[in-house]
């Protein structure tokens, strides 16, 4: 049941996404801006925690589940640290992914080449 | 050719008229399947994760980690790309395009250098998504601070 | 001894006799694999399987193909590098560097060119004019792009996951060069109309057919005017790469001057690929009128196929900073006149 959740919810995020692509003039840099950032302003609300509740990765996967965490570290370390937290609640919830990305893609840029399409 | 701004909005028109949009409905239906999958991976890592008895916090951390991995790799191997090719947003807007953005330019400018180049232009398309990010997370920290 | 026609076309030959015009003695095209699949694939002097051409990057792979283009040209006309007086080549790469490091190695004085993808347009205009004045016996005009170096320009890295809207079109892959002399055998440049820049405000990049479109109407209506001839004087007219959907507004917007282009018009960048190719619009790049001359109409003219064309490369002329800052694209297109080997004078 779990996987049909994450299933619906995450390719409904992909075809909103989609259809800003092919129907209006926002580049999809600027989409996935707009998706973290309303991930976050979503999260600070609370409600994109319910969406999690209900669909476990297909709310944390797509990339709002990103601004979600965000939000979600910020108001954790305010609770822990007061007005520190601020400061530092965001980078620790992109902490894991980021780094991640930093070094599996540098391991692939030492590695693979582009390839001619 | 007259240039008047009036000529110009009537060519503007003409081109809209003689430009196909894009196949939405198709689009859409492929970027349903293949970002549903794709968070179903996720939800499979996320569910062997927390029956192997690792907590729920580091879960989330592992998750995301493994997913960047496969993006990435998938992108080295030079699949993710025709993956994004059909399937749009599908595999844009999961954590794994995110991991696609940081890894294309990596390996497209290691030509480049691994200072100017791979180091300088890694976050040459996600750099926006994590400044934007953090900005908005940090207004969210401030309120929370501030109505608490 | 009149040299000029109208407002902004150039005669050429002494006294507008097209006899004496300068003419195109040898042409020679190189492309890569996917040009080599498409309709006109057997067109190419080389199909490379190797896009790279033996080199380590897309640029040096880019100079690569203009240096190797413009040997082979020269030897194809029978004259050595010493014989070319000037070499007139452009790309779209940034400073022009396809062009400048492929031509270090040729050793010949070198005019570096930019009109965007009309560049190759602009290299034979002004080849034919130094033939045309007496300052050169023989000089190379051409043009080149390579697709994953101008993905890298203009657009971005490679291996990203992005869809390609159905008004994008494909850089073209390759070199194409010709040998414009003052005597010897080969179509004749009769005369060339340049164009001026206009631009109509469109800032979609990946719709640059309906940017250019309109410059192609300007230089053909001024062409035109001043010839005091009309699409029908021309066996084709062949646009650069103003692709599909330029090639329909380029046809509604010559009806709306008076012009009827349904029945010689075609574009090679609808040329160079088939619809199975996923091309989308179609190609484009220095290289698609380069190549798409080289190889296709240059073999069509010397054997009496086709006997008069005008051809008409077509640049946008923006670049990925214009671009950010929400310009719209300016662009250009030059037409030149080619007759093949039956001259006849209708002038």
């Amino acid at each position: 049941m779990d996987y049909l959740k994450a299933f619906l919810v995450g390719g409904l995020m992909c075809v909103v996404g989609q259809i800003l692509i092919d129907r209006t003039k926002i580049t999809p840099a600027r989409i996935l801006v707009l998706f973290v950032v309303l991930g976050c302003l979503l999260g600070g609300l609370g409600v994109y925690g319910k969406l999690v509740d209900f669909a476990g990765a297909g709310a944390t996967v797509p990339l709002p589940g990103f601004g979600y965490a965000m939000s979600k570290s910020v108001m954790a370390e305010v609770d822990k640290n007061g007005l520190i937290g601020v400061e530092t609640g965001a980078f620790k919830a992109m902490a894991g992914g980021v780094t991640a990305a930093v070094l599996f893609s540098f391991l692939a840029s030492l590695v693979f080449s582009a390839k001619a399409k | 050719m007259q240039q008047t701004e009036q000529a110009k909005k009537q060519y503007q028109k003409m081109v809209e008229r003689a430009s196909p949009g894009s196949r939405t409905f198709a689009n859409s239906l492929k970027a349903f399947v293949v970002g549903g999958l794709i968070c179903d991976v996720g939800q499979l890592i996320r569910n062997l994760l927390l029956k192997g008895g690792v907590s729920e916090d580091h879960t989330a951390i592992y998750t995301a980690v493994i997913l960047v991995f496969l993006g990435v790799l998938l992108t080295g191997l030079g699949v993710y790309d025709k993956i994004g090719k059909f399937a749009g947003a599908g595999s844009v807007v999961p954590i794994t395009g995110f991991a696609n953005s940081v890894a294309a330019p990596a390996i497209e400018y290691k030509k480049e250098g691994y200072v100017l180049g791979v180091g300088a232009k890694m976050f040459l398309v996600a750099g926006p998504v994590i400044v934007y990010g953090t900005l908005a997370a940090t207004v969210v920290g401030l309120i929370y601070y501030l109505v608490k | 001894m009149y040299k000029n026609a109208g407002k902004q076309t150039l005669i050429f030959g002494n006294d507008g006799d097209p006899a004496s015009a300068p003419r195109i003695t040898a042409c020679a095209s190189i492309v890569g694999p996917k040009e080599g699949e498409g309709p006109l694939g057997r067109d190419f002097d080389v199909v490379s399987q190797d896009i790279m051409f033996g080199k380590d990057t897309w640029e040096k792979a880019e100079s690569e193909v203009a240096r190797q283009a413009v040997e082979m040209a020269a030897n194809k006309a029978g004259l050595r590098l010493e014989d070319i007086r000037f070499v007139l080549a452009g790309d779209l790469l940034n400073q022009c560097i396809g062009s400048s490091f492929g031509m270090r190695a040729v050793g010949r004085p070198f005019f570096g060119l930019f009109g965007a993808c009309s560049t190759f347009g602009e290299a034979l205009v002004l080849g034919a004019a130094l033939v045309d004045g007496g300052w050169a016996d023989h000089v190379i005009s051409s043009a080149s792009s390579h697709f994953c170096s101008a993905e890298k320009t203009f657009r971005f890295p490679l291996e990203l996951g992005t869809q390609r809207t159905p008004t994008a079109s494909w850089t073209v892959t390759g070199d194409g060069a010709a040998v414009v002399s003052a005597f010897g055998d080969g179509p004749r440049i009769t005369a060339a109309t340049a164009g001026k820049i206009v631009d109509m405000g469109i800032k979609d990049v990946s719709n640059m057919g309906a940017a250019m479109a309109p410059a192609v109407a300007d230089t053909l209506t001024r062409h035109f005017a001043d010839m005091n001839a009309g699409p029908d004087h021309y066996d084709v007219i062949a646009t650069g790469d103003l692709g599909r959907i330029g090639k329909e507004l380029l046809i509604e917007l010559m009806f709306k001057e008076g012009y009827d282009l349904t029945k010689n018009f075609t574009d090679c960048g609808v040329e160079i690929y088939g619809p199975e190719q996923d091309a989308h619009a179609g190609g484009s790049g220095c290289a698609c009128a380069a190549v798409t001359f080289s190889g296709h109409f240059y073999k069509k003219l010397t054997s009496g196929k086709i006997g008069k064309m005008l051809l008409v490369p077509t640049g946008a002329l923006m670049n990925q900073t214009t671009a950010m800052q929400g310009e719209s694209i300016p662009s250009i297109a030059h037409a030149v006149r080619i007759e093949g080997m039956q001259i006849t004078d209708n002038r």
